[in-house]
């Protein structure tokens, strides 16, 4: 019945996200590497950050999931490189579900904001806000 | 309140095949469009259910046990009437052999700590199988490193059946308990419970079989099958949540401790020490769920009016119909044994989807499908998946709506292409 509203949620970028990942991979010797899992659906996503001079400087991920999970992932690294860890630390849920750009319902949240508990909790050992 | 059991004339024998167009009429539920493939989780309750617990919260609200007016006495009588329900429904030998619970979950943990703490001991050995849900295999867990056991888990071979070579082995070892489920939640598998209990009842262990997903599904006897507790959920099979059934031995159950203690579980109670009150109430303490299990109670007489017989025909004939359907899709796997060795549940994965993604996408066409681990991490890990989609089904349960889980399928790969 819904093919509108399916390729409202499955929007063309977050497809191509999830089938072709930016920055996915493992880097050597990473300043910062952190994984995270979501026990519920088995979602995995881990980053390893590259950091010169207070600056992400290469950053890459990899993980396994659901469309929403990975390509959250591949999304939240674009915009990470080369920002600097200060301003890295101000990304918030809203910006990455403002990234992502659909409505994503409660059942699904933990998978688009995922990648953001690992940027947290991995890069710099905030506790990971478990719920939103 | 006599509520007719739709398809089901006055008089008419159990057993005849379902006539699912009447049955449905009894689920207003389905007047939404949904098409509900996730009975495996939790069923659906029909207005009979729901109409006897109405009745009591409006006509005899009350407190069980404890008040002498007639209202009370009406609750009390409709309460422990759903004991003698449950009990000719799994073919117990009394009443007193059926445990009021919250589920199969509550009533595992009820039989780890009040029969597994004065029976496990140190260095005793526990055989679980990898097809166990989560809750008959944590509770055994914190009670082996309570006590210093140690647990063994019966694997599967590629069929997704246990390995009965495996399990005759640690038998020979002579573990203290066997547990086990009689269906697999996960996969549908239907394990030889007779034949394994018999074995593990040779062996010297004692066994619990969790039929959480059999009782709803298929008939249950439970001195057939020869096992010391059978532990299950009102709420698979039609009934309200948190409502559940333990049932065991006699014997057994007179030399366990309470569970719970509080009120309604004693005789006496003084300052100095308390006498216990006997089965099956020894086990329920406090305020019980009295709508839920007088819930219950109408749900075992809604199965026991298709016949159990009747009820297991109808989901093969629904499994075969989907197993055949998704065998034909390109890229999908299957998972576990052929439909006569599976109870009404398919598990399965598409290649290069996920299974939420494809959940989430079928939930747009209003169909319920469950995604995720099923509480089985073990199989999951061993089946090399972080993740299955699960299709389940039930008296209600329709071909159209396994072609709308079809249609969903196709439309998630058009979407991933």
């Amino acid at each position: 019945m819904s093919a509108a509203a399916d390729d409202q949620f499955y929007r063309e970028y977050i497809l191509d996200h999830y089938k072709n990942p930016r920055n996915y991979g493992r880097l050597e010797h990473p300043d910062i590497t952190h994984e995270e899992d979501n026990p519920l659906c088995g979602d995995v996503v881990g980053m390893d950050f590259r950091v010169e001079d207070g600056v992400i400087s290469d950053i890459r991920f990899h993980g396994r999931g659901c469309a929403i999970s990975q390509a959250s992932a591949s999304l939240l690294t674009e915009r990470l490189k080369g920002l600097s860890l200060d301003e890295a630390k101000k990304i918030n849920k809203d910006d990455v579900l403002g990234e992502l750009g659909i409505d994503i319902s409660p059942a699904r949240i933990k998978c688009a904001l995922l990648s953001l508990k690992v940027l947290k909790v991995g890069a710099y050992g905030l506790a990971g806000d478990d719920e939103e | 309140m006599t509520m007719a059991i739709a398809g089901r004339a006055q008089g008419a024998l159990p057993n005849q095949p379902l006539d699912v167009a009447a049955i449905r009429k009894d689920f207003p539920i389905f007047e939404t469009g949904i098409a509900y493939l996730d009975s495996a989780n939790t069923s659906q309750r029909p207005k009979q259910v729901t109409g006897a617990m109405l009745e009591y919260f409006e006509k005899f609200n009350s407190n069980i046990h404890r008040a002498a007016y007639r209202i009370a006495e009406e609750a009390t009588v409709r309460y422990e009437a759903t004991r003698e329900k449950v009990r000719a429904f799994i073919n117990a030998a009394s009443t007193k052999e059926i445990v009021y619970t919250r589920g199969t979950t509550e009533s595992i943990n009820l039989v780890a700590y009040a029969w597994g703490r004065k029976n496990i001991a140190q260095g005793d050995l526990i055989v679980l199988t990898i097809l166990d849900h989560h809750s008959n295999i944590v509770p055994w867990q914190i009670l082996a490193a309570e006590r210093g056991a140690h647990i063994e888990y019966v694997d599967i071979d590629e069929k997704g059946e246990l390995r009965q070579d495996q399990f005759a082995d640690l038998l020979q070892r002579g573990p203290k308990l066997v547990a086990f489920n009689l269906v697999s939640n996960a996969m549908g598998t239907i394990n030889p419970a007779r034949d394994m209990v018999a074995a593990a009842k040779k062996a010297g262990a004692t066994v619990l079989v969790d039929g959480a997903q059999s009782t709803p599904h298929q008939p249950v006897d439970v001195r057939a099958l020869g096992c010391d507790f059978y532990a299950f959920s009102g709420h698979k099979m039609l009934g309200p949540t948190g409502a559940g059934i333990l049932y065991g031995r006699r014997e057994l159950l007179e030399a366990m401790d309470p569970f719970m203690a509080g009120g309604d579980m004693i005789k006496t109670v003084r300052i100095e020490g308390t006498t216990y009150h006997d089965l099956p109430w020894k086990f329920e303490a406090g305020t019980q769920a009295i709508a839920e299990v007088i819930g219950l109670g109408a749900a075992v007489d809604y199965l026991s009016a298709l016949g159990m017989d009747a009820v297991r025909a109808h989901e093969l004939e629904i499994t075969e119909y989907a197993y055949e359907a998704l065998s034909d899709v390109e890229g999908l796997t299957l998972y576990g044994p052929p439909p006569s060795r599976r109870a009404g549940v398919v598990s399965f994965a598409l290649e290069g989807i996920h299974p939420h993604d494809l959940a989430t996408i079928a939930d747009r066409d209003q169909v319920c499908l469950r995604a995720g681990h099923h509480c089985a991490m073990p199989l999951m890990t061993r089946l090399g998946v972080a993740a299955t989609a699960r299709a389940s089904f039930y008296v209600y349960t329709q071909k159209e709506e396994v072609d709308r889980l079809v249609g969903s399928i196709k439309e998630a790969q058009r979407i991933f292409a």
